[in-house]
């Protein structure tokens, strides 16, 4: 469906498995994972839930090391985590003694850039998430979904190659979700981020993602990958009509039945 | 990407109006009028229950003075202090002491008790000569201290560093342990180095717990200054208890043990208004 022509890989995951404890007592969380996450993106992963899919983006940021395989980051091998993959978590974790400006500003801090460059990618990016005038909050003072766009901006901050988001908007109500849902798609197109994203609820994915990937329950394998549009016509068009299309029922319920079939 | 890029279809979300104050006291710690009430009523009563017993001569006022004679024993050391010595000359012993011992422990154990939640090796080295000493009633060691130290200062601030180390080592420890994780993983993700992640996480993180740990400690190092200052010295609030009993003196044993329950007080109340200031934003973690 979507035509990417000039394909430029910025992950690999080669024959990727991961387990968990000792010997005996040992889970097979991911089984075999061979996955490809090119330039400019929108992945979404989804699947049954205890099925792997946190652990597949921890294997990514670098928090968690595959049992066997491995995870390339431009060729090289990913060895602990590092800016260049920005994590938003489930809850965010924005740092409640800071406020939202030095919460945003936090990453660019670390990494030593120029007072004034720091001053404009910080205020950038509160725009871009629609939250100027709330840098002197405290991040405690702010709705959930204004924390998650904080958090957002967080990660934006330091022009990460990939943003990793793990269920980012599970804990959101249906508006607000939607809203976020609308201000990640902008994002995305607007400043050609990569953007992996986990999520258990099956229109996320479509709404958002140009490829998405489906997994089976425990151990987490890849069954099947699709490609899809939706989102850029949701783009274009400026509304979700797309979502009443003969095509996005029929993707929808091939995905639907795939998880179903995982759960029996 | 341009950083001035014109945004298109964005709904502004207001700036909230001129910033309203922050409310950054928890509302739960306010008391209420009837609270504040009932607290007044209690010590009246303990106040009235005392003047009737002493009113009805039920004990002889050397053994339970009443209000009235404890009240004109204070004005008296007020005045001319005890043994000739100001009033505030045996309190300022006793703080000093308080002090430079409490000074030394949380400097001390502040960075340790971190390092040691941080750094297994560095826990396998301290902990358990903690774990060791931390139970043993301080006086038990007191009387080395005084041995090698003699009666001066030295070994009453030593016995009370002592004192102090292991609550607020305790709490480092804790703290760090109980530290959420997902801080320390999103703080790497952002490019903070291992020495960023310890003072610009890990130490804000754990201030509300080491602000327990350090209250405990005063509590503690409070009560083994008095005792100490019991066993052996020649000054302080403690040493002014003592030698008032041995001469039956109980309008000044009074006067002292009023006097060091008041400062506990004080001093408590100076350091939760410190915690509240610095950690608001404790309870939102």
């Amino acid at each position: 469906m979507s035509a990417q022509t000039n394909k430029e890989s910025l992950i690999k995951i080669e024959n990727m498995s991961l387990e968990y404890g000792e010997s005996i007592n040992s889970t097979l969380a991911l089984k075999n994972i061979n996955l490809e996450i090119n330039k400019g993106e929108f992945i979404c992963v989804l699947g049954p839930s205890g099925c792997g899919k946190s652990s597949l983006l921890k294997c990514i940021a670098g928090y968690v090391k595959p049992t066997s395989g491995r995870v390339l980051m431009q060729g090289k091998e990913v060895d602990g985590p590092d800016w260049h993959r920005g994590v938003v978590f489930q809850s965010p974790t924005l740092y409640p003694w800071m406020t939202v400006n030095e919460n945003v500003e936090f990453g660019p801090k670390m990494r030593d850039l120029p007072k004034t460059e720091i001053k404009e990618i910080r205020e950038f990016f509160l725009d871009e998430v629609n939250l100027s005038g709330f840098g002197e909050n405290y991040t405690f003072e702010l709705s959930g979904g204004m924390k998650q766009r904080v958090a957002i901006a967080r990660v934006l901050a330091n022009y990460p190659q990939v943003v990793l988001m793990d269920e980012p908007f599970g804990a959101l109500d249906a508006l607000t979700r939607e809203n976020m849902q609308n201000l990640i798609r902008n994002i995305w197109k607007e400043n050609n981020t990569t953007i992996f994203f986990i999520t258990h609820d099956v229109d996320e994915a479509l709404l958002l993602a140009n490829r998405a990937v489906v997994m089976s329950k425990q151990p987490g394998e890849i069954i099947k990958i699709f490609n899809v549009d939706f989102t850029n016509q949701i783009f274009e068009k400026g509304s979700k009509e797309v979502i009443y299309n003969e095509d996005y029922f029929e993707v929808k319920n091939e995905i639907m039945d795939i998880i179903h079939s995982q759960i029996d | 990407m341009a950083l001035n890029k014109k945004k298109n279809n964005k709904q502004k979300e207001k700036p909230a109006a001129n910033h309203p104050k922050v409310n950054r006291e928890s509302e739960k710690n306010k008391k209420t009028k009837t609270e504040k009430a009932l607290t007044f009523i209690t010590w009246a009563s303990i106040f009235l229950t005392w003047y009737i017993i002493t009113k009805l001569g039920i004990f002889t006022p050397t053994l339970l003075p009443g209000p009235a004679r404890v009240w004109m024993a204070f004005l008296r050391i007020l005045e001319n202090g005890y043994n000739g010595v100001p009033l505030w000359l045996h309190l300022g012993a006793s703080f000093k002491r308080l002090f430079v011992a409490l000074f030394f422990a949380i400097f001390t154990a502040v960075p340790l008790g971190l390092l040691s939640g941080y750094f297994d090796k560095v826990e396998a080295v301290i902990d358990s000569v903690v774990e060791f000493y931390r139970p043993l009633p301080p006086l038990a060691y007191y009387t080395l201290l005084v041995l090698w130290f003699g009666i001066d200062d030295t070994s009453k601030q030593i016995l009370l560093f002592l004192a102090g180390f292991a609550p607020i080592y305790i709490a480092c420890v804790s703290a760090v342990r109980k530290l959420n994780q997902d801080f320390v993983l999103s703080a790497r993700s952002l490019g903070a180095a291992q020495k960023d992640v310890f003072f610009k996480i890990v130490l804000p993180a754990s201030l509300p717990e080491i602000f327990t740990g350090i209250r405990t400690a005063f509590g503690v190092a409070y009560t083994t200054l008095v005792s100490s200052e019991m066993v052996a010295a020649t000054s302080g609030i403690g040493w002014m208890v003592l030698d008032a009993s041995n001469f039956l003196k109980s309008d000044v044993i009074f006067v002292g043990i009023i006097i060091m329950g008041i400062t506990g007080v004080i001093i408590d109340a100076g350091l939760r208004f410190l915690e509240r200031k610095i950690i608001f934003w404790k309870g939102h973690v």
